[in-house]
This record gives structure tokens, sequence and C-alpha cells, in this order.
């Protein structure tokens, strides 16, 4: 199972620091993620050094806001990347693979 | 009281007119925002007004504004806009002209003072850790993200259509309530509830199903038609956002969940000019076919701070593409792309960036570096260019580009540093 069949999210972008939101279809499954989609295993999945990632918690929207400082290797104006913006980056984020078997 | 209803009609400089013209046209808007500026549009509009005094603004303005300005004019509805971006006052006076030739009677305000170029040489970049006069003539521009208090005046002067350069984007939308409630300034709860509402609409369908669609997963219907949204406001600063019956798109908890998110941060804490906004407390409630109500918004007092956006210039990107198909496409393409290696050895190159695009029948190379030199820069396309006849066997479809890299560095600067007006074109307090 992968994030990607309980959750939902978007991705934005200031400077060299990327926003990805991370928000569950179900309530019901809101505890796992949390549990699961930890800030040190979104840095793991994004290659981005441990402690890079920060993130916060709306539990009434069911809903992660990860926040990952120099990401997008200088922003949109100096990335050579395809994707400067890192905007695929949420996508790429719900691929995790989802660990717990309690589904 | 009646709701106030306010509607956006651009969330990017490139945003599509027609839902806006549909907005304007069958809304009843009281008032109707274009939010056209991003952090280096302001830059790229700077470069213009240097090769051309009386450019620098959007150069989409025209044609947003004949689009929508008989609807707004036939039922009542206000127009703000940053569309001045580098020079709102040359834009402010292409839409005086505009409503001239529509036969209209539009007074036409414009904001400034967030231009912060000539004080900002002492204050230390939080990228490069140095002043900003250390960039000498590679500045570019310098502007402060500003509050409502210009665009507020210039409402209470009597203005329809409001032009300001870089305002902060849910600015924008927080004036136009501030005016029409009279919302005191140091209400910060009211001013939360203000810029959550102008976050949500800022980024146009962003909020309405745009961005949205997953096929299977997140199904948005009729995304072709997609309807931009407007916010039903009461008093108490509290909102139902919504978009016009027999538009494309769906407005649920879950798009506005995502469009609440979006580029924020910390939730508790989004740092605006007039309000530390908090939205870590917000719910969405479904309340009928695409309407959604919000609500619990609040915040804090500002910082007394401005974020100043300062941009330079900082090289050349050069970036050619070439693309190899059918049998060995791959194994063509990887060739082509150690040739370049070999090939392109200037000592200004900072970094460089290869990669093959597509399935190994069907490969595209794609070669870019950031260089100090344009002549570097356009060396790549060259290169790549020149596989044709010194390349791999059958490459095709090359494309080049070369462009002048404006980086963005940031700053704070005291509030009180930043003097905004405000001026009603044509009238007698007009700036000369």
């Amino acid at each position: 199972m992968k994030l990607h069949d309980l959750a939902h999210g978007r991705t934005g972008d200031k400077g060299d620091t990327s926003n990805i939101s991370v928000i569950a279809y179900h309530a019901k499954d809101f505890d796992r993620l949390l549990a699961e989609i930890t800030p040190e295993r979104v840095a793991a999945h994004l290659n981005q050094p441990a402690g890079a990632v920060t993130r916060y918690v709306l539990p009434q929207l069911c809903a992660m806001n990860f926040v990952l400082k120099g990401a997008l290797k200088g922003g949109v104006t100096r990335s050579l990347a395809l994707d400067a913006h890192g905007k695929c980056l949420s996508s790429v984020l719900l691929e995790m693979p989802l660990t717990s078997d309690s589904s | 009281m009646k709701p106030f209803r306010i509607g956006c009609g651009a969330g990017f400089q490139g945003d599509r007119i027609e839902p806006a013209a549909d907005l304007a046209n069958r809304g009843a808007l009281d008032v109707l925002v274009f939010e056209c500026l991003a952090e280096r549009t302001i830059a790229l509009a700077q470069k213009a007004r240097l090769d051309d005094p009386t450019g620098g603004y959007d150069p989409l303005l025209e044609r947003r504004l004949r689009a929508t300005l008989p609807g707004c004019a036939r039922h009542g509805t206000k127009i703000i806009t940053n569309m001045g971006a580098a020079n709102p006052r040359a834009a402010a006076e292409k839409a005086r002209a505009i409503v001239a030739d529509l036969g209209l009677s539009l007074k036409v305000a414009m904001v400034t003072g967030d231009d912060v170029s000539d004080q900002i040489a002492g204050y230390i970049l939080d990228e490069t850790s140095q002043p900003a006069s250390a960039l000498g003539q590679r500045m570019v521009s310098a502007n402060a993200y500003i509050g409502i208090s210009g665009i507020v005046e210039a409402l209470a002067q009597g203005a329809d259509i409001v032009i300001c350069g870089r305002a902060s984007d849910p600015a924008l939308f927080l004036a136009p309530l501030v005016h029409h409630f009279g919302w005191a300034m140091d209400d910060y709860e009211k001013l939360g509830r203000g810029t959550l509402i102008g976050h949500l609409l800022e980024c146009s369908a962003q909020i309405t199903g745009g961005y949205f669609a997953d096929p299977g997963v997140k199904d948005v219907p009729d995304l072709a038609h997609i309807g931009f949204p407007f916010a039903d406001v009461t008093a108490d600063g509290n909102a139902v956002i919504t978009k016009l019956e027999n538009t494309g798109g769906i407005v649920t908890p879950a798009t506005c969940t995502e469009q609440l998110l979006y580029e924020i941060h910390n939730p508790a804490r989004y740092l605006q000019p007039d309000v530390v906004a908090d939205f870590s407390k917000v719910t969405f409630e479904a309340i009928g076919k695409n309407r959604v109500a919000v609500r619990g918004a609040t915040g804090q007092p500002p910082t007394g701070q401005l974020k100043v956006s300062v941009a330079y210039r900082d090289g050349w990107q050069g970036e050619g593409q070439i693309s190899y198909m059918g049998v060995n496409a791959r194994t063509r393409a990887e060739l082509a792309r150690s040739i370049l290696d070999q090939r392109i050895d200037a000592a200004d190159i900072d970094e460089r960036l290869s990669h093959l695009i597509g399935s190994a029948e069907d490969t595209r190379l794609r070669y870019t570096a950031r260089c100090t030199s344009a002549a570097t820069a356009r060396l790549i396309g060259e290169e790549v260019e020149s596989l044709y006849l010194c390349g791999p066997a059958a490459g095709g479809g090359v494309s080049k580009s070369v462009r002048e890299i404006i980086a963005i560095a940031s700053t704070l600067v005291p509030s009180n540093r930043v003097i905004l007006r405000s001026d009603i074109l044509g009238a007698n307090n007009e700036a000369t």
C-alpha cells in the first residue's frame, strides 16, 4: 500500500523552501499516517538531509504540512531542474510505501 | 447585513481570462481581485521598465480589463490588482485610457511605495549574508511586500479600480474587507480571518478544482471549463467559498484544505504585513454543492517588519535538447551526452545538469548549465545543435535557449520605513 491510497497533497515553494501537504481522505486513517509519515521518513524518501524537514499537524483537517528547507537547489530562479519549483514533489511523496500492516 | 462578495479573477500572471470575465458578468461581485505577481515577476517587470519607461506592468492588463470592465461597471464591482508590478503609474494611466475608451466613468487609483531600492543598501540579505549594496550594478529591484493601508485609503477616496505593485497577495483581498466592514487595524482576529479568505482565493482555480485532479482518485468534473472562486463574507470575517453555477470544477473541504496549506509553512504563524495570521484551527464544512463554509482563523499583532525581495542578475542559463527514437535510442542519447561532456569545458560554468527523458525507444537528452557569461550559455545550445552533423546517428528535434538568471534574495525592513501613498489619477492630489 502507498501513501497515495490514503492521502492527497499539494506542493508549493518560497525561495529555496518547499512546502508539501499530506491530507488523509478519511479521518480513520489519520493516526496511522501521523505515526508513519514522520519528518525523518519524508526526508529520506525525498533525499533530503535528516533534520531539514519540519512537520506541522492540523488534526481537525486530518492534515500535515511538511516544510523542507534548502530542498530546491537554489529555488526556482537558480535551479537547473526541469521542475525548478519542485511542483512534482507531492506526487513523489505520495509514492511512499506504507510499512505497517494494519490495513 | 448582506454578505460581501469578493472574487478572484487571476492567480498568476499567465492565468486564464475567460473565467474572470464570467465572474465579472454573472457574479454580481462587490470586488474582483487580480493577483498577478510571483517572487520573480516583479524583477522581470523591472527589467522591462529599464528597456521601456512606459512598460514594466502586467502584459495582460489591457486584455484583462477589457474583458471584465463592462461586467464590473454594470454590477458596481470594484477592481483591485497588483498588475502595476514595477510601474503602477503607467498601469493606472493605461487603465484610465481603457476606461475612457469603453465610455465608462470610473475612478482609477494607484498605490505606490513598495519600491524600496533607494533605501535597501545597508540591509543584510538572508541568502548571501552580505549587504544589498554588495550586489552593486547587479541589483535589479527591491520591493517590500506592503500591507493594506494604501489600498484601503484608495477605496476611501472612492476609487473603482486600485492598481498597486508588490502588495502581499492576501492584502489585495483583506483591504476591501477592512474598508467595507470597518474592521479596526488592531482587531487581529478579523484581520486573520480576512487574510485566510485572501489566501484561499488568491490562486484562483486552485480552490475550485484546479491543480487538484488525479484521474480515478480525485476526479474533477469539466476541468476544461473551470470556474474561478468567490467568497460571501460576513461581518464576523467568516465566509462561504463557492463558484458560479454552470462552470466546471469543484469546491469541497478537500480542495480548500490543499489550498489552505499551500506555501504557508507554519499554519499558526503566517506572517503578513498587518497581522500574523493563525490558520491552525481552521475548519471547512460542506454546506451545499460547491459551497464550503470557512471558520476559525484568528491572528496576532504583526512583527513590525516587512519582507523585501531583492532581485539581482546572477549569470546565465544555457540549454539544448535533442531526441533519439527507435532502435538503440537510449544508447545513442548516452553517447551524445558523453560527447557534450567532453566538448563543453568553458571555465565559467558553475553547474551543469543533463538527463535522459522518456523511454528506451524515445529518448530526449536535455543538457543545461549555469554560466557566468552569456557567451558560454549560448555555447550549450550550439553544441547540442551541432550533434546533427557531429554526433550519433539520427538525432532530431533540437531546441535551444538562453536566459539571464534573475535571482531573488530577501531581507526585512522596519514597516515604518516603507511609506505608502495612494493617488486617484486625474484628481487634484495626484503626485506629479
